[in-house]
């Protein structure tokens, strides 16, 4: 744990369109260098939070604060207009000028600060390099591809070497190939250029890939903050559980050490943390299909009802009698069993999570 | 096929109705008789006369005086408006309080503003009818800039102003190139409609500074001269000129 002063330091930011809520006390550091994703479901307030960094949204209540580049002391963001903010957002929308080649367009922020031709020239040439753009710095952003287009918006923002850059689902609109070259782009830009970034993106794979922190939010609120593992090992609460990885969410009720669900006892990892309404967090693999023969103690019996192969791993879908949604279980290798048959299913209590659910 | 070649008859009456007249001006403009029963062979005699012509000269004057003032104004004005409705006024109701100096009858427009003069007593001069026409053409330019407004990403002037930019440089940098081709396509507009406005320059000029279109009115009632038919196939060629060229502008500068 470093008592390090976070680099961008949002605290109780709450914003309200009418009588819809798009920030509700909103609270979280963003440290130096890292790479920090804002997770959540569409209309959960992440443009609305990067816009309020940004400076294109006033918040109704709460504070943001940047650290200077000298000083040590932070800097009220929240009390300076856009251009003046030492932070800079890469739009969803690339919002390149149509009437400005590439060259022009990255060189515009530079032009606003005042710095000498020479720098500016040897500025862009690099950016230019690293985005590999070089042959494309007098075409207009009409004529470019999709993904040529992204590394514009992206060279824009870079090139000012902004203390931190924001990216507003920065991948959305790009087909899954490039996608992929964009994503591990970005992350070597982060450590060649040294920028703190925070990038927003419904897509959770992308996400846990790229991010070394995720706030995952909701009807905005920030739900949990923390590192992908965490967040996938040890939900914060059902919300999280459901929206992060995939797997089975067991509904029962929790009572003096035990859990219970659909008429049997189950063992969890934290039973007696938790007292009344609860859910149990299956993650698939983390579930064991066994014969069903009752040597083996299942937990669990059902019948398979389809199953999948994907090279390398497989998934079962088993249909246990009077739970409401199926349970699935991934495993290494081919599937072992087909649909049809009856199996057990167990789980090493450890791994299970145990979350109380929100009266 | 048979039906089509009946449906093309109207097309071709009407395309003849409407041509006709135009091709015979053209043609009667260089005709070296002054009947125009009689060719008495290729001249252009009309438009040595046209240049001699005092009261055309000072009419032409006064037009472009008009022309020129009008859609610099209107251009200005128009453009203003067309942001602050599009920025301030998300509401029908304001774009079309905006526009309606565009849709209602000349008659009215003319009328109305020859009351305006008369009531804050301003002497009717050039100056008058420069207003007046800077009053409809503000409308036309700004209908022209809403309409190009939409078509833009309303986000780049933000990122302008991320990247480090004032709000003046905003404007001028970003948001009026952006908007460049619709505001020269109403400046042309503008220019064209003054050109030949009739109504309204009729009802709010003075009487010694006639516009063209005045001049000529006046000359008509005692017959078409061959002058006049000179005089009307230049008009045509400089409407043609402008009306090709602000299309030609619109679509070198869309296709950036
Ligand atoms: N200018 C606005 N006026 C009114 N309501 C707005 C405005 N901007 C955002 N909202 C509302 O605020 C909420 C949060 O919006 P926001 O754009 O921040 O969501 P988001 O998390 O970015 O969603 P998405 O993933 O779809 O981009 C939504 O319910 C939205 O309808
Ligand atoms: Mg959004």
């Amino acid at each position: 744990m470093t008592l390090e002063t976070p680099l961008l330091s949002i605290s109780g930011v709450s914003k309200a369109y009418g009588d819809v809520v798009a920030l509700d006390n909103v609270s979280l550091d963003i440290r130096q260098n890292e790479f920090f994703a804002l997770l959540g479901p569409s209309g959960c307030g992440k443009t609305t939070l990067l816009r309020s960094i940004a400076g294109f949204e006033d918040p109704d209540a709460g504070t943001i604060t940047i650290l200077g580049s000298e000083s040590t002391t932070p800097i009220n963001l929240l009390s300076l207009p856009p251009n003046k903010r030492p932070v800079n957002l890469m739009f969803q929308s690339y919002a390149l000028f149509p009437h400005m080649n590439v060259r022009k367009n990255i060189m515009y922020g530079l032009q606003r600060e005042g710095l000498s031709k020479e720098e500016i020239a040897q500025r862009v040439d690099e950016v230019l390099i690293t985005t590999g753009l070089t042959d494309k710095a007098a075409v207009r952003p009409a004529q470019l591809s999709g993904g040529q287009r992204q590394r514009v918006a992206l060279a824009r923002a870079i090139v000012k070497r902004p203390r931190l850059l924001l990216l507003d689902e920065p991948l959305s609109a790009l087909d899954r190939k490039v996608r992929a070259e964009m994503q591990i782009e970005l992350k070597r830009l982060q450590h060649e250029v040294g920028i703190t970034f925070v990038v927003v993106t419904h897509d959770q794979e992308e996400a846990m890939s790229m991010a070394d922190r995720i706030a995952v939010m909701h009807e905005g609120r920030v739900q949990q903050i923390a590192d992908p593992v965490t967040l996938y090992a040890q939900p914060a609460n059902v919300f999280v559980a459901d929206f992060i990885g995939s797997g089975s969410l067991l509904h029962g009720v929790a009572n003096q050490g035990s859990f219970s669900a659909y008429g049997s006892t189950f063992p969890c990892h934290n039973p007696d943390q938790i007292a009344g309404d609860a859910v149990l967090v299956l993650r698939p693999e983390e579930v064991r299909i066994t014969a069903a023969a009752p040597t083996d103690n299942p937990l669990m019996v059902g019948s398979i009802i389809e199953t999948h192969f994907y090279g390398g791993s497989s998934s079962t879908t088993v249909r246990v009698a009077g739970v409401d949604h199926p349970i699935v279980a991934s495993h290494p290798g081919a599937p072992q069993y087909i649909v049809g048959d009856q199996v057990g299913l167990s789980w090493n209590p450890q791994s299970a999570v145990l979350l109380q659910v929100q009266p | 096929m048979h039906k089509i070649g009946w449906l093309r008859v109207p097309l071709v009456a009407t395309y003849a109705f409407l041509y006709i007249p135009i091709a015979v001006l053209v043609v009667m403009s260089f005709n070296a008789s002054k009947n125009p029963f009689n060719w008495a062979g290729f001249s252009t005699k009309w438009y040595s006369a046209l240049f001699d012509n005092e009261l055309i000269r000072q009419g032409f004057i006064n037009t472009m005086i008009v022309a020129v003032g009008a859609t610099i104004l209107a251009t200005i004005l128009g453009t203003l408006l067309a942001i602050g409705v599009a920025r301030y006024f998300r509401s029908a109701v304001v774009e079309a309080y905006s526009l309606a100096p565009a849709i209602i009858p000349d008659l009215v427009l003319a009328i109305g503003l020859l009351a305006f003069f008369a009531l804050i007593g301003v002497t009717l001069s050039l100056f008058s009818v420069l207003l007046a026409h800077v009053v409809f053409g503000m409308a036309f330019v700004s209908a022209v800039v809403i309409a190009r407004i939409g078509q833009t990403d309303s986000s780049l002037e933000e990122a302008s102003r991320d990247l480090g930019a004032s709000a003046t440089t905003t404007f001028f940098r970003i948001t009026l190139p952006s908007l460049a081709p619709g505001i020269i396509a109403g400046a042309l507009l503008v220019f064209t409609l003054s050109l030949d406005e009739f109504v309204v320059a009729y009802f709010t000029d003075g009487p010694s500074t006639p516009t063209l279109p005045i001049v000529i009115y006046s000359m008509v009632r005692f017959g078409v001269t061959p002058e006049i038919n000179a005089l009307a196939a230049l008009l045509l060629l400089v409407s043609f000129t402008i009306v090709i060229s602000a299309q030609r502008i619109t679509r070198l500068t869309d296709a950036v």
